[in-house]
């Protein structure tokens, strides 16, 4: 009985330090979904800058650009997934992951061959253990995204898309084609509470005037373009796609840090309970060892004493 | 009073670096400088990396270095969007010297050098310019 009731206190020990440490993560991600909310408002400027210049630019001239030109048959599409460095996030990871193979089934089936680029090391984990071939990927940013990441992913994939017969000097890394399209997926943050895993088209670019248009509804100035508006474009189209992509960055980053302190809550909150079941179990030892005990005096002294009155 | 006055933002990527009114503000674009006073025509410029003269209401001027980015102007309104911009204030002229130094020696005939050493350069201009 006694082993039993130690072996209870040891296993309460341990679950009490698991614990402490996924209490801590708690408390970490949770300081830290602030500053990514900080990161994402301080980036917000420039990308609303950005669009209301590339529309403006759209609107007031008709000039045709390679970024924005549909491929007439499209061969073969680049996916980039936005997955995390680290674990313990919940299914964080893994739902962007599915949303990813659901993206390029889809595209598969409509006859499209599918390139990956990965960003974070889970995602990079997942294709090495199933052997699967990854165009490029970058790792070692998943929770504090910066513009020169979103720069580098950016160039590499437009060069990706700018590169085949139209553009024979665009030069690409050995385990990447040209794309006709290019798609993102990555983990948009709602809430606290709902995070989720979205696919969008990010090459030939749309440019969307929805959700994201500025406030003021006056119609835009008639600009002058300087030195041309082919150029103007050409300067600012790259410069979009790139903030895209900074954008997604960054919604991932919150979504990870949200999906971790929510994680990571659940897990606390599973010790505590265990640790209630353990110190129960081990009271009702405890106590079954004490009332043992007695129960062995008090038979001892009755069968002394029964010996005793017969000695007599 | 707000009418004769220019609402400036320069915007980094990652952050606003400076907001506020301005008399003039001078930028280096493709073409060359400019310099926009109020009621300019509307107008989309591409910078390249240099410096940008504000001159404020109150008759200070802010310098600040840029990285190439474009300049929009419409209705007194101006940004200033570039990758990474600073203001020269925060701009340390030991450290931007070494880095200048550090982009020559590293040679280099590409584009990456030519780019870094211009960066250099401009952030080491907009220091002095304004000590």
């Amino acid at each position: 009985m006694a082993v039993s009731l130690r072996e209870y206190r040891a296993r309460i020990r341990s679950v009490e330090s698991t614990k402490k440490i996924t209490r801590a993560m708690e408390l970490i991600a949770a300081s830290r979904i602030i500053k990514a909310q900080q990161y994402a408002q301080a980036a917000a400027p420039y990308a609303r800058e950005l669009t209301r210049a590339v529309s403006a630019v759209a609107t007031y001239s008709n000039v045709d650009h390679p970024l924005t030109t549909e491929p007439e048959n499209p061969k073969r599409a680049a996916i980039l997934v936005v997955t995390s460095d680290r674990g313990l996030a919940g299914a964080y990871s893994s739902a962007v992951i599915k949303e990813a193979e659901r993206l390029a089934e889809k595209l598969r089936s409509d006859g499209r061959e599918v390139d990956t680029y990965l960003t974070g090391r889970k995602g990079v984990a997942y294709f090495k253990f199933r052997n699967r071939p990854v165009a490029q990927e970058w790792t070692g940013f998943s929770d504090q995204p910066t513009y020169d990441v979103a720069r580098e992913i950016g160039d590499t994939l437009i060069n990706a898309f700018l590169a085949g017969e139209d553009n024979p000097d665009v030069e690409l890394s050995e385990n990447a084609h040209d794309v006709d399209e290019v798609h993102v997926v990555y983990t948009r943050f709602r809430s606290m509470l709902v995070q989720e895993p979205t696919a969008v088209r990010l090459l030939p670019l749309e440019i969307i005037e929805g959700a994201e248009s500025p406030e003021d509804v006056d119609v835009l100035p008639l600009y002058e373009f300087e030195p041309s508006a082919a150029e103007v474009l050409d300067g600012l189209l790259p410069r979009y796609v790139q903030s895209r992509i900074f954008f997604a960055l960054l919604q991932a980053s919150a979504s990870e840090l949200a999906a971790r302190q929510k994680a990571m809550k659940a897990a606390t909150d599973n010790a505590e309970e265990l640790i209630k079941k353990y110190t129960r179990i081990a009271n009702q030892a405890r106590q079954a060892g004490i009332t043992q005990e007695i129960s062995e005096i008090v038979g001892g002294v009755n069968a002394l004493a029964d010996a005793n009155a017969a000695g007599e | 009073m707000s009418d004769d006055l220019l609402q400036v933002e320069l915007v980094a990527a990652d952050r606003l670096v400076w907001s506020g009114e301005a008399r003039m503000v001078i930028a280096r674009t493709t073409d060359g400088d400019v310099g926009i006073l109020p009621h300019h025509a509307p107008m989309l410029s591409l910078m390249v990396d240099g410096v940008v003269d504000v001159q404020t209401g109150d008759g200070e001027t802010w310098v600040a270095a840029v990285d190439a980015g474009f300049l929009s102007v419409a209705a007194n309104r101006i940004s200033i969007l570039s990758e990474h911009a600073e203001m020269s204030h925060e701009i340390d002229l030991e450290k931007a010297r070494a880095e200048l130094e550090r982009a020559r020696s590293s040679g280099g005939s590409n584009d990456e050098a030519e780019e870094a050493v211009r960066r250099a350069e401009a952030r080491i201009r907009a220091a002095e310019r304004a000590s």
